[in-house]
């Protein structure tokens, strides 16, 4: 019956089947990306005629839909781009006995190997192809134009709110501030209030005073207009929404979103006017954002190990990836390209500025949102924010329902995956 | 001319006579299977082809998804899946007071089924009133009626997707409509954020893209009323209002039933462009019960595939009830039937 299911999703989802030698890569594209990698993997089949990599470019939908069902099926790509890297762990090949030097790997990405390996192994499934940092993005021209001081670096988030609607009030401008629909967006802030969602057992902790500090204040700005509603309330459940359209056409003050938004910015904002990163804003405890990004991961159900591990020793290798962080403008996990400097290539000067900020506000990273992205739960929480807090925005749950809504939620999902 | 006529000739009896040898050839297997298998078995090994395909995409899954809705966990495939019984249907049947959503074990599929109840209600008599009134100024005789016609039917020709998108293009913040209010001096609505006017819009998008398919088969029926009841009514100097309550409505009585299970099935099924234009928000204002079981089947990060399935199977005999509620009600109207 298994065999009958699999074989019918693996139909429905049109795989093709693998032959040897053919190393078939699963790859979603924020930017540039995709071509950056393209290119570089024609030049590895150069130097390696004997190995067809197959790059499939599909839309982000697909490695969060239809990728786990392929995976569930024993099924899949040979390597895969993936975010949420932890839940699917057991997926992932251990590529450490195919790699040519696994300590060059333990060195140089052993900061994040726990983030896409099950707790307590000490696998090596991939790589992170970028590190992000949650964090806010403010239109300069719009602060200048309004002679407002851009807060500074210790700023909260109450001056940020107040110093951007002084500016959306006196350039008329439509929407104050806006926080991407993510729960992971809304997790940086809440630390920041002193937010903890680990419990002692390593299990989900109830909603504590950390995360209901920041919410209340963030329901209170949509509701006064400050946070534009049209962000958290214009889905159901968890989808997510971002403002980065609303940000590139000047139509927004102030951004929190993350770093992976730098390069979309550099290209689409062009000189149309000058934009800042911020770093994240300071609560009552932190001014951390949260750190993600996407992985490069192989996948244990290839008939090709030996070929993926070339084609993953070759992308982790320094030159490569300095190569591909400078050219997608992406903040690389590799300490060795970290320590040696990149040269971003851009004309822009405000790409590099942003950068910057970035590397110096990951410093503030706070130590449980180091924590978070290699927590098996992490899903579970940000799903449960962003659904509930939506409902209280829209006015269809009080602040304390939503609590116990939220911790029924994550209670849910965990009785679910533990049957 | 004759020349012409001579190559169709010459073509129709080559058609023919090749329509003939393949008769010929299928015709003694078939002789001999009508032989061992009767009248009626002959009727079944015609009907097998498309009972097969019947039974692989519908009547197959169906059996899988209930066996999916009686089990619980997180695997993906069905012997994976741990078997939990009726636990699903339990836990979103669960309420301690159903007039308050979050007072229910799955307050979010409560809150579907209730604004899915209000949609169905608003959509389908909305959908039927309009339909009909088109129908009716569409069977005059207009200047370009035909192109009336087209003007009412295009939007069912475009994809939901691109219908949502449309939609969501003229009612967003800095979308045409405000646009056009900001040029008469109207203060601008962000219609999407506001649960009133979102739902509004919910409803009339889905009249906008689908009215024009309803319009047609009314239409179809009014052109099937005989011309000589209307010149005897006019003849009698009956009154407009009349003729359309008593001639007109009696007998689109059972185009109007197909309409009304069709829009209501369509309704109670509502999905794509709403979920395109709305998202299911403000908050949960648009979640519709189709949505619900997409968001909790595969989108969401909370998902359940079980509970997804004993949803689905909760509508799908929501679904059937309505229509055989609707048939009986149409049967006992038929007076051939009524007198059974």
């Amino acid at each position: 019956m298994k065999k009958l299911c699999a074989a019918l999703a693996i139909g429905l989802l049109g795989t093709t089947a693998v032959q040897a030698g053919d190393v078939r890569v699963l790859w979603y594209s924020d930017g540039v990306e995709g071509e950056v990698l393209g290119e570089l993997l024609d030049r590895f089949m150069e130097e390696h005629p004997d190995i067809n990599v197959i790059l499939d470019n599909v839309a982000y939908t697909v490695i969060t839909e239809q990728l786990p069902i392929q995976l569930e099926a024993g099924q899949g790509p040979d390597i895969a781009r993936v975010t949420d890297l932890k839940s699917q762990a057991d997926h992932w090949l251990d590529l450490t006995p195919y790699l040519e030097d696994p300590e060059y790997w333990r060195a140089n990405f052993g900061d994040q190997a726990d983030w896409m390996r099950p707790d307590g192994s000490d696998a090596i499934t991939g790589f992170m192809t970028q590190i992000t940092l949650t964090g806010g993005f403010a239109n300069k021209t719009l602060f200048d134009q309004a002679g407002v001081e851009l807060p500074g670096p210790d700023a909260s988030w109450d001056d940020w709110m107040a110093a951007a609607s002084e500016v959306a009030a006196n350039q008329q401008v439509p929407m104050t501030a806006a926080l991407d629909r993510s729960g992971h967006r809304l997790t940086g802030p809440n630390i920041s209030f002193g937010a903890n969602y680990i419990g002692e057992d390593g299990m989900p902790a109830p909603i504590g005073d950390g995360v209901k500090a920041f919410v209340e204040k963030f329901v209170g700005w949509n509701n006064d207009g400050v946070m534009a509603q049209d962000v958290w309330v214009s889905a159901a459940g968890t989808t997510y929404r971002a403002a980065a359209e609303d940000f590139i056409n000047a139509q927004l003050v102030y951004y929190y979103s993350g770093s992976w938004q730098i390069p979309n910015f550099a290209e689409t904002i062009g000189d149309n006017f000058d934009w800042v990163a911020t770093g994240s804003p300071c609560g009552s405890d932190a001014c951390t954002g949260m750190p993600g990004g996407a992985g490069l991961v192989a996948v244990k159900y290839t008939q090709n190990p030996e070929e993926v591990a070339m084609v993953m020793d070759y992308l982790a290798s320094e030159d490569v990836v300095r190569e591909f962080s400078e050219r997608t403008l992406f903040l690389p996990a590799h300490k060795g390209v970290i320590e040696g400097g990149l040269d971003y290539q851009t004309d822009n000067p405000l790409v590099a500025d942003a950068l910057n900020a970035f590397v110096e506000a990951s410093k503030a990273t706070a130590p449980h949102a180091l924590e978070l992205p290699g927590w098996q739960w992490s899903s579970a929480y940000y799903g449960a924010l962003v659904n509930r807090v939506s409902q209280v925005i829209a006015g269809e749950l009080t602040l304390d329902e939503a609590y116990e809504a939220m911790d029924a939620d994550i209670a849910d999902v965990v009785a679910t995956q533990s049957m | 001319m004759s020349a012409i006529s001579d190559i169709g000739d010459k073509t129709g009896a080559a058609l023919a006579a090749s329509v003939k040898w393949a008769a010929g050839i299928i015709d003694p297997p078939l002789r001999w299977l009508q032989k061992k298998a009767g009248f009626n078995g002959m009727a079944a090994f015609f009907l097998a082809p498309n009972m097969l395909i019947f039974g692989i995409f519908i009547l197959v899954p169906m059996v899988i998804n209930f066996a999916y809705s009686m089990t619980g966990g997180g695997a993906l495939f069905l012997p994976d899946r741990v078997f939990v019984g009726g636990d699903q249907y339990g836990r979103l049947l669960t309420c301690s007071d159903y007039s308050r959503p979050i007072t229910c074990t799955e307050d979010q599929f409560w809150i579907a089924v209730r604004n899915t109840a209000i949609f169905v209600v608003v959509q389908v008599g909305l959908m039927i009133v309009l339909a009909l009134t088109t129908a009716l100024v569409l069977n005059k005789s207009l200047r370009a009626r035909s192109f009336w016609r087209a003007v009412f039917f295009f939007p069912v020709l475009l994809s939901p997707v691109v219908v949502g998108l449309i939609w969501r293009w003229i009612l967003q913040r800095q979308g045409l409509l405000n646009y056009i209010l900001f040029q008469f001096g109207i203060e601008p609505t962000v219609w999407l954020t506001d649960r009133f006017w979102a739902f509004v819009a919910a409803v009339g998008v889905s009249i906008w893209a689908h009215m024009g398919f309803y319009a047609l088969i009314l239409l179809a029926g009014l052109q099937a009323i005989p011309k000589d009841l209307y010149e005897a009514a006019e003849m009698d100097g009956t009154r407009p209002a009349r003729v359309f309550w008593r001639i007109t409505l009696p007998l689109l009585g059972p185009n109007l039933l197909v309409v009304l299970v069709l829009a209501l099935i369509r309704a109670v099924q509502i999905f794509d462009e709403v979920f395109v234009l709305t998202g299911g928000g403000p908050g949960t204002s648009t979640l519709f019960i189709t949505q619900y079981i997409y968001e909790i089947g595969f989108a969401s990060v909370l998902r359940n595939p079980g509970l997804a399935a004993a949803a689905s199977i909760l509508m799908g005999a929501v679904l059937v009830v309505l229509t055989l509620i609707q048939l009986g009600v149409g049967r006992r109207k038929d007076p051939k039937e009524a007198a059974k």
